[in-house]
């Protein structure tokens, strides 16, 4: 069965560089119902290309929402209007013919725009770099089970570890705060026995480093939750907020970075 | 101390100043309310509140100074947070779609805690002023405390203001008192659906109450015998 092609309005957000203005540039496409969001914009640039001009910079990678390097806001919402889902995995059946999409980077002082699209996430590479390991002896692997862990809390562990740090949270919240982000990182290694040896260090480089970055601090908005690819829970910012408080009023040391 | 105000600088640290305080200011105005509930009881019923109030004034005066350092805190840290979480966003985006994933009232808290900010320093300058320090017509002297409420309460520009910041406040609590328990660290699927509920509750509870004096005594206070 043959479905007819989608004619939609597109408004791109258009930069030269990070120094420079950006502004929207408007594109007539027309996409199947079947190509991914991702796709349509492949055959735009084939098209811009054809044409001498310069394509639209965008970044992606796996293109099955595990890797979590694409990144858009489609009409206000971090990876699209649909949920749980990375903008790769967004296909243009799910837009009206005629629609009009507006197409913008994530917006955050944290993530500059490299160019068009495309923005600059190392402030999480840094983030993890803080904190986000776990000490282990070098040697003969370990026993897998070794170490008796509670179906609930292993479950919860890795829902927290789900992250794929695509920066959606950032881009969602009002703040462009990266505390669920942020959050997920720590409550991964806190709920785990292996985790415990730096847990209360690693809260406080990790919220340090945060803080560095010009991230904005948590309303409690929950915007995050909503717009997040992989459904990370609030609840793992409130574990990180009463890790970091008791962090800082038992430890004995000051923990800089 | 040092190590203290690193803590209370930091975002996380700033946020559980805001609720340390907002919880203060939680308790607080469930005190305010059920004391000027006696106004509802006529004169002497309030008048002897507030001359009861008179007879621990040292203890008050204590409270008032906690009181005091609570809404300085909470004002100070909400509006730092509010210039810092700006600056997070230097470029808005031209398309906002944050009315589909989170509440009115989570969005406009720095807004409605100013409407709240304006009625305070009012609030204080006509009743707190004037029930304790300097009143132009005598009336607190001769402990006629209920008469300032209620000469108050026929300027139609101050119910107004009135009404306003209270339901300003009713938003305010309503995000509010569940941010308390999500900072403090306290978000347990069993009993968080309940803590919302409760402040969904507490804030109706707050703005009808408050909302309720003025009302009576503009609309259908016909005077006291």
């Amino acid at each position: 069965m043959e479905e007819k092609n989608l004619k939609l309005k597109l408004k791109i957000w258009r930069q030269k560089n990070s120094k420079s203005v950006g502004s929207f540039v408007d594109y007539d496409v027309q996409v199947s119902p079947d190509a991914s969001f991702l796709e349509m914009l492949d055959e735009l640039n084939n098209s811009l290309e054809a044409n001498g001009e310069e394509p639209i910079h965008f970044e992606s990678d796996c293109r099955e929402g595990i890797c979590g390097t694409c990144g858009l806001v489609i009409n206000g919402h971090p990876h699209g209007p649909l949920q749980k889902i990375a903008t790769c995995q967004l296909h243009m059946r799910n837009f009206k013919d005629g629609e009009t999409l507006w197409v913008e980077p994530f917006r955050a002082k944290a993530f500059p725009v490299i160019k068009d699209l495309m923005v600059d996430r190392s402030g999480f590479d840094k983030i993890l770099e803080a904190g986000g390991y776990v000490s282990v002896n070098t040697g003969g692997a370990p026993d897998a089970n070794l170490i008796p862990i509670p179906k609930d809390i292993a479950s919860e562990a890795f829902d927290a570890a789900a992250c794929i740090g695509c920066g959606a949270c950032v881009a969602a919240c009002k703040n462009a705060s990266a505390m669920l982000f942020t959050s997920a990182k720590v409550s991964q290694y806190a709920l785990l026995p292996q985790g415990q040896q730096e847990r209360y260090r690693r809260v406080q480089k990790m919220i340090a480093v945060m803080d560095e970055l010009g991230f904005g601090s948590c309303t409690n908005t929950y915007a995050c939750e909503a717009e997040c690819p992989k459904g990370i829970s609030v609840t793992n910012i409130a574990r990180m907020n009463r890790d970091f408080a008791s962090a800082k009023f038992k430890s004995k040391e000051e923990v800089e970075v | 101390m040092g190590w203290f105000f690193k803590f209370t600088n930091s975002s996380v640290g700033k946020k559980l100043v805001m609720a340390v305080t907002g919880s203060f200011l939680i308790i607080f105005l469930i005190v305010h309310l059920i004391g000027n509930i006696t106004l509802f009881f006529g004169p002497d019923a309030f008048n002897g509140y507030v001359s009861a109030l008179d007879v621990v004034k040292p203890l008050i005066r204590v409270v008032e100074l906690v009181l005091l350092a609570a809404f300085v805190l909470h004002i100070y840290d909400g509006f730092v947070l509010w210039l810092e979480n700006r600056r997070a966003r230097p470029v808005n985006y031209k398309v906002n779609a944050s009315s589909e994933n989170s509440t009115f009232t989570s969005r406009w808290m720095f807004w409605l805690g100013s409407v709240i900010f304006i009625f305070l320093v009012l609030h204080l300058a006509t009743f707190f002023w004037r029930f304790n320090f300097y009143d132009p017509s005598g009336l607190a002297n001769n402990h006629l405390y209920f008469n300032i409420v209620v000469n108050f309460f026929q300027i139609w520009w101050y119910v107004a203001l009135y009404i306003v910041a209270v339901i300003a406040l009713g938003f305010h609590l309503h995000h509010g008192f569940q941010s308390v328990f999500q900072t403090f660290g306290w978000n347990h699927k069993k009993y968080f659906p309940l803590i919302k509920k409760i402040g969904t509750l507490y804030a109706i509870v707050m703005a009808v109450g408050f909302a309720s004096m003025p009302i009576y005594f503009f609309f259908f206070y016909g005077g006291s015998q």
